[in-house]
């Protein structure tokens, strides 16, 4: 009942003042609806660089040379060629943690059909490469083993390539396509995957045997890189170090600080990549927080304001039966009801935004629940806490001082 | 035997500014019965503010004692005191002390609110009830603004009645009116006197005083003067007898 009667007492101080109220709210409505924003892009880029990621294969294990030393002097990873066919042999045949595994070689070129062309990128790699990079056929088939060993020229394109070199149509199996001047037989079209995080189209792929790639058109005996799966994601850490140990033997390296190989799981690329994107969403909070943290002090002064202003009001409402505690309630009631409807405001105002950023910007946005609690929690503590002070000097006011202020 | 509504005893107030000591009081002691219309005059320095501020339970005295509806004010804290003044005064000022923008029947409520055992509609019920007494029935709406300063006044007079206290207390409520409406609110004074309402007025005008029944003057922090008046002037005949206005 008597907080009832405060609580209606505040509000219709509040209503006295309704242009002074609202820009007092516009630092609180801002700050929230910033933290719950920026939350929300944080969050939404960290989601899809995890899925993203795990659409690449996420127990993904990629090994390549790496930055040794050869004679004191140190190599440029891309030229060395410490990664040969025995590596990927003696892995495939010793690894217990792998499930697949691949060499790859790549070349970049230009694709020709008929009258169209277009730069592309060719991986010469094993059947196992699907697998390994969760890709999925669309029509025709991978080539086999055998077509590997024999180093057929036969090739498995992407959606992009279909779109740039058979514009018609058509269906591109059995059709023959050049890169680099070198024919090669079209017997698989992918499923399209899109861009992945990084922005690369990863549909702008030919796979081909690896022995053909090698051989014709880069003309090398050595591999680029290996990739391959590990049983699961948990053990991929474990099979990155029997793939270390394996490689190690192999080049007989017994000091790992003289690796001239690197073997990344993507288990790391992950954490890297959200670890830079819970930095970014840190510290977009932070700012959030410090536009919070004026709100409040812009609650503050107001208040201190009002109370200044309304010294004699404080006064007469001392007179007629108010008491210290009464004064103090309704100062506070001010304070939180400015800071709480603030908040509402900021939660609506945060999520259109949010649904702004969406559609117009095609950031990926998730507005989580916490993010919604956590601003209201820290407005309403900010109206109780700047509220706090300015309210304690109300109440500590002489009713007979505080009738005659002018 | 009307009851005291108002006794006080050799009552001292005294403050201390810097090493000085100032006597505002010195040893006063008079009693109000109910049912009394008493003025309390004296030049400024007098210590009528004081008194007022004692009498309103604002300000508590050196020594001496006073009661209000026999209850002692000297032992209470500031809470019991806010609750005295919540139940047993009315208070009436010169600037009127209306909240701004607000509308008459709220401003009337006003005492209520902080009185928990009211409820809201008879808070307002009796606000309504006040604002026809002092002939502000048709303006309950009203914000301050759109009244005149003397239905300002009628507002605050509705505010101090509308807790039914046994006091009503008024400092310089005249004031800041001219002639025909400070008569006007004598007039409603007496009205109030005539119902029953005990009232004590501090003023330094004169004629004012000669409407009240009984006048108390102070110097210097003493009485020098405590009289039944025997020649009650009537408000209302005084304004009718005052010249037309045009």
């Amino acid at each position: 009942m008597r907080i009832l009667n405060l609580l209606k007492i505040a509000w219709r101080a509040i209503k006295l003042n309704k242009m002074r109220t609202f820009l007092t709210m516009l630092g609180i409505i801002i700050g929230v609806a910033s933290v719950i924003a920026m939350l929300a892009v944080g969050e939404g880029s960290t989601q899809s660089i995890k899925t993203q990621i795990s659409s690449m294969g996420s127990n993904m294990i990629t090994i390549r040379p790496g930055a040794g030393m050869q004679g004191g002097v140190r190599t440029d990873p891309g030229e060395m060629q410490s990664l040969k066919l025995e590596d990927y042999e003696s892995l495939r045949d010793q690894a217990t943690l792998l499930t697949a595994i691949s060499p790859q070689v790549s070349g970049s070129g230009q694709v020709i059909s008929g009258a169209n062309n277009w730069p592309s990128s060719i991986y010469g790699v094993t059947p196992e490469y699907l697998d390994i990079r969760v890709l999925e056929l669309a029509e025709g088939s991978m080539f086999t083993s055998a077509e590997v060993k024999s180093a057929a020229k036969v090739a498995v394109i992407g959606q992009t390539i279909v779109e740039n070199i058979f514009p018609d149509g058509e269906s591109p199996i059995g059709k023959m396509i050049r890169f680099n001047k070198i024919p090669f037989k079209v017997i698989g079209v992918l499923e399209p995957k899109g861009e992945n995080t990084f922005g690369q189209d990863q549909d702008d792929i030919i796979l081909a045997p690896y022995t053909a790639v090698q051989k014709r058109i880069l003309a090398i005996d050595y591999l680029q890189s290996i990739v391959a799966s590990a049983v699961n994601e948990e053990q991929a850490p474990d099979a990155v170090e029997e793939v270390s140990a394996i490689l190690r033997e192999n080049h007989q390296i017994t000091n790992p600080q003289e690796d001239d190989f690197n073997v990344f799981s993507m288990e790391e690329l992950i954490t890297a990549l959200s670890s830079t994107s819970e930095i970014l969403t840190v510290l977009l909070v932070a700012i959030a927080g410090i536009s919070l943290l004026i709100g409040g002090i812009g609650i503050m002064n107001i208040m201190y304001v009002s109370v200044k202003e309304r010294t004699r009001e404080i006064g007469l409402r001392m007179a007629v039966g108010g008491k210290g505690a009464d004064i103090l309630i309704q100062f506070l009631i001010e304070a939180i009801l400015i800071s709480i409807t603030g908040g509402i405001l900021g939660v609506l105002l945060g999520i259109s935004a949010t649904l702004i950023i969406q559609n117009v910007f095609n950031w990926p946005t998730i507005v989580t629940l916490y993010s919604v609690i956590i601003s209201f929690a820290v407005c309403a503590i900010t109206g109780i806490f700047f509220g706090w002070y300015p309210a304690r000097k109300a109440a500590a006011l002489d009713p007979i001082v505080a009738l005659r202020y002018e | 035997m009307s009851k005291t509504i108002i006794d006080i005893d050799t009552l001292k107030r005294e403050f201390i500014m810097g090493t000085e000591t100032v006597h505002a009081l010195k040893g006063i002691s008079y009693a109000i019965k109910e049912g009394e219309f008493v003025t309390i005059m004296g030049s400024s320095g007098s210590g009528k503010s004081t008194m007022l501020n004692i009498l309103g339970c604002l300000d508590q005295p050196t020594s001496g004692s006073y009661k209000i509806d026999q209850v002692a004010v000297n032992a209470l804290s500031r809470n019991e005191l806010a609750q005295i003044r919540n139940e047993k005064i009315g208070f009436i000022f010169q600037s009127y002390n209306l909240l701004p923008r607000t509308s008459a029947i709220e401003n009337a409520e006003l005492p209520l609110l902080y009185n928990s055992k009211v409820s809201s509609e008879e808070r307002r019920k009796r606000a309504i009830d006040a604002l026809n007494l002092v002939g502000l029935g048709e303006r309950l709406d009203h914000t301050p603004a759109q009244l005149s300063g003397g239905q300002q006044q009628r507002v605050a007079i509705a505010r101090s009645l509308v807790n039914d206290p046994v006091v009503i207390l008024a400092d310089e409520a005249t004031g800041n009116l001219d002639t025909r409406t400070s008569y006007e609110i004598m007039a409603l004074f007496q009205d109030l006197n005539r119902k029953g309402k005990t009232i004590v007025f501090v003023t330094h005008e004169d004629d004012i005083a000669r409407f009240s029944n009984r006048t108390i003057i102070l110097k210097d922090g003493t009485i020098i003067s405590d009289k039944i008046n025997e020649d009650i002037l009537d408000a209302a005949q005084e304004l009718a007898a005052l010249p037309k206005e045009n």
